[in-house]
């Protein structure tokens, strides 16, 4: 978002001398530019941040709100306790609350976190996190400012030892700086933590994209939180830890040089300590050693020993650098800046919030695409309480946040899209590109930059590398379950002959009774004793019967 | 109950008592059925007779493919038993299909579905207990209408005149064994077995059995067990030429052999139902030409004739080279002719003209 810059003072003084008639097309235009404030952007632009349809404007609330939560409890190594509560002000207005037990924002910085767009602790980092602009939670406020008039209530306590503040506060629109109208303490507010209160124009829905649906699915990809949610009819549902382990903290790491865009090599370049582009490149890089320093100077015809600063000026210098960097090998990105969630929790998470008759799980290696570490998760989940009617029902998470829009859009769908699920024993109707039945397909997709389709982060992009990890991942879960729905229907089948079998001994015994006048029930007995020791493995010793009689002459 | 049906019912117990002797044993349920497939089938050219070979099968309860039948077996053995030994009218094998036929407790489906499923157990069982169909109290429908020379006193004490049954003919008895069915007086010169009724009725109408002192037989198509075992009968009590007219096809030649020489899935009953004595008459290739029989009532043979006279030509009982030659000129010529057609010369052709000049030509062949 760069603001229009307005006509300088000089261009004003040469217009003043020209005729009027004259002046040229741009000073006419000039005049009419001005900056746009951010709520002007925010408004005419609701939709790239999630808020196009009232419905949406209330997942997307919670959503951020619930992202922050999670990072900033998993960052300070707290089990997440989340609770959120929506109510009804009036047929227009929506109350939500949104209160975790994280640590806490610091007085401080605050009013910025939440009542300035842009800010936040994350967007500089490399490494898997929910939330990266520092768009999302501010953005929530400002919707609700905008539509309720209200400001929001935030409550704060970052240490048991020292009072919760309750500060209310709005976003100045012209400036985007936060305006704090009020201070206070809640002497009710016990925990350590934070809590979010906005009042907003939204709707209230149930069923598929709907809070509970998201809530749901952040619960099992996040099986170490406990999240509470409290609907707008006082229905409680608690979603509880299926695990007491903190995901693994993912590592920040320093950019990869294939990952790197031109204007951020040059920012890095402009504000870098280091005196020499030697020290630059090993110690702003990840995976650039002395010898691929070398390398990679060499080949751009650089000089190791110049200043950054003097490069940033040489727009010529650093594309070379840039070629360069695609040109010498260099070590793939380290992995431990990606937390996956692993099959296990995976399953438990699944299986904590869906009665499921199988599942099965898969956690592919890291890879990388475009200088990016990513890793894919999937698991599939078949019969228990998932819906027979109908295609399977797909749920695509990005770094452990469920994506609820576009489905159709996104390169996890694309990938599921290219699987002949007839392979995989599971019925597919002609022309249909899901499979059928009661089917759960879960993808996970964790990177430190995931490539979404647009800024609402609703759709992950084709990307190749990506899509393949997908389908891989997809096919080696569905391998598993064509391998279970084939045993089951093995052992349905041999259910089916034994019953039949059963029936038969009954009425061949009493046969054998009208044939040789001994009890039939004793010849029952004797022939399923028979069938006991020696034949259970006649049902599937099925031997082709040869043909008993040419059927060609008279009777 | 006679003694023969005594004897039956021991057998047929006995087939009860082998199989709970596997059980006891701990074997695997089995009964030997002989194979009546064309494998086990010979033609044996001393008596002209096709012959069962002593092919055994097993037949397993403990076998998923087989223990429906083996069921089956057990049921239609014990409901042959109980008829036997309530010695009760004789029932039709489409009667036993439905005495026998209910749904099974707990499998969700029947003991028998279709009479195609019983029919050829019942046979089985004829071999089980080395017996015919008719003495195990069991008929098949018969199709047969006679009419000529002979005066019969059937089971029932009635005594029927051949020579006043009318247009209709005089039907043939499910059963024809000389207690049920007593032949008193029989004066024909030959035996006349013709394929098709309607022919028959055109003979008939025009009481050809009377111009010609013959017996009129007919088995509608493809006999039954009773015209076969009938004329079985007349070709061993009365050493009367015998002949057998029939469409010029596949079809038609192979139910002249069927009356002669017996079928293969009967082939255990070919010495009480077949007559090698039986020649045939007719039509055959050279008629075509030497009747003048016009093109119009030609028809084009078609693939699965062709098949079909493939099949017979390997057959044993058609190896004779008046046989062979025969098979080869339909080929040749291409064209097929029913006896129907003959009356495209005129109606009174066949009678007239016809049989009378075959017979007395002697132009006719085994």
């Amino acid at each position: 978002m760069t603001p229009a810059k307005a006509g300088t003072k000089a261009e004003a003084k040469v217009e003043a001398k020209l005729p009027k008639a004259d002046s040229p097309i741009a000073v006419e235009l000039a005049k009419k530019q001005k900056a746009i404030s951010v709520a002007e952007f925010f408004e005419k632009n609701r939709h790239m941040l999630g808020f196009d349809s009232l419905p949406r404007c209330l997942i997307t609330c919670v959503k951020e709100a619930v992202d922050n939560a999670l990072d900033a409890c998993e960052e300070s190594q707290i089990l997440p306790d989340i609770y959120i509560r929506v109510r009804k002000v009036d047929e227009r207005i929506l109350n939500v609350v949104i209160e975790d037990n994280g640590p806490g924002v610091q007085k401080d910085v605050l009013p910025r976190v939440f009542g300035k767009l842009l800010y936040g602790s994350r967007f500089h980092a490399i490494r898997q996190s929910r939330g990266q602009q520092g768009i999302g939670i501010s953005a929530a406020v400002l919707y609700a400012q905008l539509t309720s008039g209200k400001p929001v209530r935030i409550t704060s306590r970052i240490d048991p030892k020292l009072p919760a503040y309750v500060y209310e506060l709005k976003i100045d629109t012209q400036t985007n700086e936060p305006k704090l109208l009020s201070e206070n303490y809640d002497d009710f507010f016990t925990s350590r933590g934070t809590r979010i209160e906005l009042n907003m124009e939204a709707t209230y829905v149930r069923g598929r994209q709907s809070v509970m649906e998201y809530l749901k699915n952040t619960a099992i990809v996040n099986p170490h939180a406990r999240i509470t949610f409290v609907d707008p009819y006082d229905e409680r549902v608690i979603f509880e830890r299926a695990c007491d382990v903190l995901p693994k903290q993912p590592i920040e790491i320093k950019p990869h040089p294939h990952g790197i865009e031109l204007g951020t090599l040059i920012k890095m370049l402009q504000s870098t300590d280091n005196l020499k582009l030697s020290s630059f490149l090993s110690l702003s890089f990840a995976k650039i050693g002395g010898h691929t320093m070398d390398s990679i100077c060499k080949e751009a015809n650089l000089d190791p020993a110049m200043a950054p600063q003097d490069l940033a000026q040489d727009i010529d210098g650093v594309k070379r650098l840039m070629a360069a960097f695609q040109k010498i090998k260099i070590q793939a990105p380290p992995k431990d800046c990606l937390s996956p969630i692993t099959g296990d929790l995976l399953k438990k998470g699944l299986t904590q919030n869906h009665r499921v008759d199988f599942i099965s799980t898969v956690s592919r290696p890291v890879n990388v695409s475009r200088g990016n570490p990513f890793l894919v998760e999937a698991a599939i989940a078949y019969g228990g309480d998932i819906d027979t009617e109908g295609r399977a029902e797909i749920y695509r998470i990005a770094n452990r946040v469920p994506l609820m829009y576009q489905q159709g859009a996104c390169a996890i769908t694309h990938a599921i899209e290219r699987i002949n699920w007839k392979n995989y024993n599971m019925e597919q109707p002609k022309g249909a590109k899901m499979p059928q039945g009661p089917i759960m397909i879960m993808v996970h997709v964790a990177s430190t930059n995931v490539p979404f389709t647009s800024e609402s982060k609703d759709a992950i992009a084709d990307i190749p590398e990506l899509e393949d990890e997908i389908e891989l991942a997809v096919r080696e879960a569905a391998r598993d379950l064509g391998r279970y729905l084939a045993e089951q229907k093995k052992a349905l089948d041999a259910r089916k002959k034994i019953k039949m079998f059963e029936a038969y001994t009954k009425e061949l015994a009493i046969a054998l009774q009208d044939l040789t006048g001994k009890d039939h029930a004793v010849i029952e007995a004797q022939l399923r004793d028979v069938l006991a020791k020696k034949f259970t493995k006649f049902i599937d010793t099925d031997e082709p019967v040869k043909q008993e009689a040419a059927n060609d002459s008279p009777q | 109950m006679t003694a023969r049906s005594k004897e039956i019912v021991e057998k047929l117990t006995q087939v009860g008592e082998d199989v709970l002797g596997d059980i006891k044993a701990g074997k695997n349920p089995s009964i030997d059925i002989t194979m009546r497939s064309l494998s086990n089938v010979y033609y044996d050219e001393k008596s002209g007779l096709i012959k069962l070979g002593d092919d055994k099968q097993k037949r397993y309860y403990f076998n998923l493919g087989q223990a429906k039948k083996f069921l089956q077996t057990m049921l239609i053995a014990k409901q042959i038993k109980i008829l036997l030994e309530q010695d009760k009218p004789a029932l039709s094998i489409r009667q036993l299909f439905y005495t026998l036929k209910h749904e099974i407790p707990g499998a969700g489906e029947n003991t028998f579905d279709l009479q195609e499923e019983s029919d050829p157990i019942i046979e089985d069982m004829e071999l089980v207990t080395n017996s015919l169909r008719e003495e195990l109290n069991l008929i098949a429908t018969p199709n047969g209408v006679l009419s000529g020379p002979m005066v019969v006193e059937d089971k029932t004490g009635d005594v029927l005149d051949f020579t006043k049954m009318g247009s209709a003919g005089g039907a043939v008895p499910p059963i024809v064994e000389d207690d049920f069915f007593h032949i008193k007086e029989m004066s024909a010169d030959y035996i006349l077995v013709v394929e098709k009724y309607a022919v028959w009725n055109l003979l008939n109408q025009e009481k050809y059995w009377k111009k010609n002192n013959c017996l009129l037989l007919t088995g509608k198509g493809q006999p039954a067990r009773a015209e076969r075992r009938l004329l079985a009968r007349f070709g061993e009590e009365y050493k009367i030429p015998i002949y057998v007219f029939t469409d010029m096809d596949p079809w038609g030649y192979y139910i002249y052999s069927v009356y002669k020489s017996g079928s293969i899935n009967l082939a255990f009953f070919s010495e009480k139902a077949a007559c090698p004595r039986a020649k045939y008459i007719g039509l055959s290739v050279k008629d075509v030409r030497e009747f003048d029989i016009p093109r119009s009532s030609w028809v084009k043979l078609n693939d699965e004739d062709f098949k079909r006279m493939e099949e017979i030509a390997s057959y044993d009982w058609f190896k004779k080279d008046k046989w062979q030659k025969e098979l080869a000129d339909l080929k040749k010529f291409g064209y097929k002719i029913e006896q129907d057609a003959l009356v495209s010369k005129s109606i009174e052709f066949t009678a007239n003209n016809y049989l009378p000049a075959k017979i007395e030509n002697k132009d006719y062949f085994d």
